[in-house]
């Protein structure tokens, strides 16, 4: 005698819908609105992405994209961000299976990648400004530079937040709270991915071509 | 029944002394954009008036101390009822919609007037707080005071060399934006000779109130006369006079411009579009004066 | 270097007779509020159950309080607009000076929409919808503490810009250019800038929170169809928010960026495009519209189906409105600006489409009124509210489709006619549905009821002076009267703006009215006291005590159908047995009070009130400040407590003994 079929002997109308079970358990609450959070994140992304694309040819006669871009940097950049969220994921098994260890390992790795993409980006963009090439200089640049260094602060905010996690960790142990938001610190961290991706595509590579 | 409607808002807003408005079109764009007014408004009242009406009934008639009236505790759902309640505000809507999209096009500010006569161009720039109206044809320029010949279309481009402004003479029709760097257009015509009132509707800082100008249409020898003075008398419309004319001021009574440098209202736009450097990298040098 | 940024004597506007004296009347008013409290000794009780309250119900109370002391300041901006107007006619230039003039219309739409309209339906569903669903709190009850007081410290900041500095004269949408440094170079903008910035993301996190709580914590056997509309119109009017106010918040950053760093996202240089914040405004400004009026439909759809004595007629066809409205929101914002002078068929496509939100819109009119048909309708205050706003919300919905033709639009655009048309929905329908929500939920929140004449009182004068002030506006658009001009030539549109005046002085009538409503009804509470279910009540809200116990419900309702308790009450009564009286209760956690919200507010201000100044470090104080609140919020150890089965057993006992006196 299996589960399924002790299922299928009770009578559908007995079992309630999924939406009459009632107050859904603290840790899909606090995921699902942190969901929620990070979809109005991607909606102040798009608002930032619609203004870049209606500004970038406005360059007022300075540096157009193709002139600027340095594409090896970028996809450093991109390996760092992309491996990052394999090792973010790697630390989120560990928190599952309360492993101190590998939690630390994993937020070590985690920093270290995010800390070298934010560095490598630092550097592109003071390497731009030395260049004459601010964001004063033309809309286009002011676009830019908003979108992509308002990702930058969502990475730094991460990084931030990450050595917060860690010092919680250590201080309050794998208490509920704190599992969630480690949880929550990980759909962060994709959700960053996944709006580089857009960066990347929309920017930079589409960027060449202009 | 919808023409009596229409008479009777016709007879109250003459009464309400309704002279110079929108109701009192004196060209054929104005004239096409009341005749909208008046449909859109007459199809929505011919469902609004009934629905306003229903409502106070059916809320008098059922209220709880009058025992004459039915009591339906379990009257929640009517398949007719709701099929109704939908294709009322459908039908409605599809018509009141179709008068729309068929109006977008017929008065797109930007569709010249089909006629014979061959239009006048006049370009508008909105200053603080004045209007300057250039007539490259004539190569003359006017500020606070149109004059345009009377049956004759008149094309409008128009931009700003400050802050957003809206060119508007409610007895000629359609208002459009004006925007720095940008260029809009626009055709209206006067039917009849007068004055009208134009001003601009975006609100555009401390002088907006003034930002009022005078609508003069003239006959065709009445304008080519007034083209002709204009020619003979005032200064001449160079940068350095545009320079001068820029500086926010309010009020000001209108003059005209003996001559217009060439492409000044297209340097002006050029200006607006930033295609050179900015003129101060960090912090642009307040133009108006900090209170 | 100077210590306090661009902050100086000089800031404060000395000069200006109107101003200091509407300052100092506000510093009376404040002192004498904090003296009375102080003198009371009420500080402790305030902070413990009020000012760090986690508790929805306190929350949705100082919501509302917030909202109705920001009616007072942005109605007095109104009354002196139409007081100016009223005089400034021919040659005259009337008592108020443009820079003044100017900033109180800026203010007047700011304050109206951000810190009235906004805190009002906020307040009403942060009260209402967790009842209604049956559940003990929102899903994250501190962070809306967090929300309500960032709402309460974007309403300071504006505030403060009475008295220090000035408020910002370029419209409440601040349109670059104007906006900009360049033509705007006084901190007015910044005012307004930050204040949007930091209550919009009081806002922001409220939707997400509320989002939450409709779709994971209803009681069980609450599903989906069976939620109150209330909930139905909440959920959609969040969901609204969380996607329409982050638009906002980006544009805003734009337009500081440009502003504190000079950018040039939308200046007149360097290839700025002045449209561009013209559209990502309305993307957010057009929903935002919906996130004010979808609440309000909701109340209104509670009170007549509660006051009939009948079910809501047609719930799907309501629900399906809703999220049709709740969709199509997104879809219509150019229609705020067709003399842009975009192509005929964009017009001509946002031109119906704003048409077809009208359509669902109208299907709730009809529902509203089938639902009163056949019911035995009592005709109190929130009825008359409600019959009063279907009546005045069709005259406003018709003026709007005429604005939604591109050609009248062309017309009517930037005219009082446009005015008089979102002061004819706003306040026909907003304004009524906040003042129906409040006397139909004062009394479950408070446990006796609003004085019944005094409201009907404060009724008749909105009614009629809406009518007085606003159909005049309407006519004055024909005649080509544009908006937000200090005075004016044509002295053939004097007449109608003194009706207008005379319109707002007896709504102001109106708000007396309801001023001395409160004071009536507290004063004379014994008499007013209420049971749990006053009006005969549907939801579930009326299940419980008036006012309910901080747990909400002492065991978690169970829900068979729609309108749960009209269900539950029937089924009561068929069964002749009384419920409950041998219930065994079991202990409910809750979450602790927290100064989280306080002091994060706190530290918003300091950071706003420095970023407008220029005062850097003050700013970053604020900024670490903020930072610091919130590891102490995330290093708490034990944010709960549990309320014993003993006390919620007292306490039935003693509000069924109560109910049986």
């Amino acid at each position: 005698m299996n589960i399924a079929a002790a299922i299928d002997s009770v009578p559908p109308e007995a079992l309630p819908s999924a939406s009459e079970t009632g107050p859904a358990p603290k840790r899909v609450v606090v995921a699902y609105g942190f969901w929620i959070l990070l979809l109005s994140d991607i909606v102040m992304f798009a608002a930032l992405f619609a203004s870049y694309a209606i500004l970038v040819r406005a360059t007022a006669g300075g540096p157009t994209g193709a002139q600027l871009f340095n594409q090896t940097t970028v996809a450093i950049e991109t390996a760092c961000l992309l491996v990052s969220s394999y090792t973010c994921g790697l630390m989120s098994l560990a928190v599952n299976s309360r492993n101190r260890l590998g939690t630390y390992l994993g937020a070590l790795v985690t920093f270290a990648l995010g800390a070298t993409f934010l560095t490598l980006e630092l550097r592109e963009f003071a390497d731009m400004i030395a260049h004459g090439a601010t964001p004063q200089r033309s809309a286009f640049l002011s676009a830019f530079f908003t979108l992509v260094g308002c990702h930058g602060l969502h990475v730094a905010l991460g990084l931030i937040w990450l050595v917060v996690m860690m010092v919680q960790v250590a201080v309050m142990g794998f208490v509920d709270s704190v599992q969630h938001r480690l949880l929550c610190f990980s759909l962060f961290w994709h959700a960053l991915d996944i709006v580089w991706v857009g960066v990347f595509t929309v920017v930079y590579l589409m960027g060449i071509s202009l | 029944m919808r023409y009596r409607i229409l008479a009777l808002i016709l007879l109250g807003v003459t009464l309400g002394g309704c002279s110079e408005g929108v109701l009192d079109p004196k060209g054929p764009i104005a004239a096409a954009e009341r005749l909208i007014l008046f449909n859109s408004l007459g199809i929505m009242l011919a469902i609004v008036i009934p629905t306003i009406l229903a409502t106070l009934a059916v809320a008098f008639w059922f209220r709880a101390s009058n025992l004459r009236a039915a009591y339906l505790p379990d009257f929640e759902y009517s398949g007719r009822l709701e099929l109704l309640v939908w294709s009322i505000p459908a039908m409605t809507v599809l018509l009141v919609g179709g008068v729309a999209w068929v109006g977008a096009h017929d008065l797109d500010p930007r569709k010249p007037i089909s006629s014979s006569v061959t239009p006048v161009t006049v370009q508008v720039v909105s200053l603080d707080w004045k209007w300057l109206f250039i007539y490259p044809e004539q190569g003359i320029a006017s500020v606070n005071k149109l004059v345009v010949p009377v049956g004759t279309p008149v094309s409008f481009e128009l931009t700003s060399s400050s802050v957003m402004n809206s060119f508007h003479v409610p007895q000629l029709g359609s208002q459009i934006y004006t925007m720095s760097g940008m260029v809009t257009r626009l055709h209206l015509q006067a039917d009849h000779p007068g004055t009208y009132p134009g001003r601009s509707t975006m609100f555009s800082g401390d002088g907006f109130s003034d930002m009022r100008f005078t609508v003069d249409a003239m006959t065709d020898s009445g304008f080519a006369q007034w083209a002709r003075q204009a020619r003979q008398t005032g200064p001449a419309l160079d940068t350095q006079a545009l320079a001068d004319l820029a500086k926010p001021s309010k009020a000001v009574a209108p003059f005209t411009y003996r001559t217009v440098a060439a492409d000044l209202f297209s340097g002006i736009v050029d200006a607006g579009m930033g295609t050179q450097e900015p003129s101060l990298p960090i912090c642009s040098t307040p133009q108006r004066a900090e209170p | 270097m100077n210590l306090l940024g661009k902050l100086d004597w000089s800031a404060i506007p000395l000069h200006q007779p109107i101003v200091m004296a509407a300052t100092a009347f506000m510093a009376l008013v404040v002192v004498a509020v904090l003296g009375f409290i102080t003198m009371k000794g009420a500080w402790p009780y305030l902070w413990r159950e009020w000012l760090t309250s986690v508790d929805h119900k306190r929350i949705g109370v100082m919501y509302c309080i917030l909202a109705l002391v920001m009616l007072l300041r942005g109605f007095s901006d109104a009354i002196m607009m139409r007081a100016q107007q009223a005089v400034a006619a021919g040659g005259a230039q009337g008592y108020l000076p443009t820079e003044h003039f100017d900033q109180i219309f800026s203010a007047h739409g700011t304050i109206m929409i951000f810190f009235m309209a906004m805190p009002f339906v906020v307040g009403l569903m942060n009260f209402a919808v967790p009842l209604q669903l049956g559940i003990r709190d929102v899903a994250f009850p501190t962070l809306n503490s967090v929300s309500f007081w960032l709402t309460a410290a974007g309403a300071l900041l504006i505030n403060v810009s009475l008295a220090v500095g000035e408020f910002s004269k370029a419209g409440w949408w601040g349109y670059p250019p104007l906006s900009e440094l360049q033509y705007s170079p006084g901190v007015g903008v910044d005012y307004y800038l930050w204040s949007l910035q930091i209550s919009g993301l009081g806002t922001l996190l409220s939707g997400i929170n509320f989002v939450t709580t409709i779709l994971k914590m209803r009681a069980p056997g609450m599903s989906y169809m069976r939620m109150p509309v209330f909930c139905w119109t909440s959920l959609a009017t969040n969901l609204l928010i969380v996607a329409a106010f982050p638009v906002l918040t980006a544009a805003l950053a734009m337009l500081l960026l440009d502003r504190y760093l000079g950018f040039h996202f939308f200046t007149n240089e360097a290839g700025g495009n002045q449209m561009l914040y013209a559209n990502l405004f309305w993307v957010w400004g057009h929903p935002e519209v919906y996130i004010l009026i979808l609440p309000a439909f909701g109340v209104f759809s509670e009170v007549i189906a509660t006051f009939s004595g009948k079910p809501l007629f047609g719930y799907r066809s309501m629900v399906v409105a809703t999220m049709a409205i709740c969709i199509l929101s997104f879809f219509v914002w150019l229609h705020h600006f067709f003399t842009m002078g975009a192509s005929a068929n964009v017009n001509g496509f946002f031109g119906v489409m704003s048409m077809i939100i009208a359509l669902p819109t109208g299907v709730k009119i009809y529902n509203w009124l089938f639902t009163m048909y056949g019911g035995r309708v009592r005709l109190t205050v929130p009825v008359l509210w409600t019959v009063g706003f279907m009546v005045t919300f069709v005259i406003g919905g018709m003026t709007g489709v005429l604005h939604a033709v591109p050609p009248v639009s062309f017309q009517l655009h930037n005219s009082v006619f446009l005015i008089a048309h979102f002061h004819n929905v706003i306040i026909g329908g907003v304004l009524f549905g906040a003042m129906a929500g409040y006397t139909y939920w004062f009394p479950k929140a408070f446990g006796f009821a609003l004085d019944e004449r005094w409201g009907k009182a404060s009724f008749w004068c909105w009614f009629v002076g809406f009518y007085l002030a606003f159909m005049p506006l309407y006519l004055l658009g024909l005649m080509g009267m544009t908006r937000r001009m200090q005075h004016y030539d044509d002295p053939a549109w004097q007449p109608w703006l003194v009706v207008a005046m005379i319109g707002a002085v007896v709504i102001l009538g109106g708000i007396i009215c309801q001023i001395v409503q409160l004071v009536v009804s507290i004063r004379a509470r014994d008499k007013l006291r209420v049971t749990a279910d006053p009006w005969n009540g549907r939801t579930l809200e009326w299940a419980t005590a008036s006012p309910p116990p901080a747990w909400n419900f002492s065991s978690a309702p169970n829900v068979t159908g729609r309108d749960a308790f009209w269900t539950s009450k029937r089924r009561d009564r068929a069964r002749q047995d009384r419920p409950g009286s041998a219930h065994v209760y079991e202990p409910i956690e809750m979450p602790k009070n927290s100064a989280t919200g306080f002091v994060s507010a706190f530290f918003a201000v300091l950071i706003g009130f420095s970023m407008i100044w220029h005062i850097w470090w003050l700013a970053c104080v604020g900024l670490f400040g903020a930072f610091a609140t919130l590891l102490a919020f995330a290093f708490r150890r034990h944010p709960e407590f549990e309320v014993p089965a003993k006390q919620i057993a007292q306490f039935e006992r003693a509000q069924s003994a109560g109910a049986a006196a």
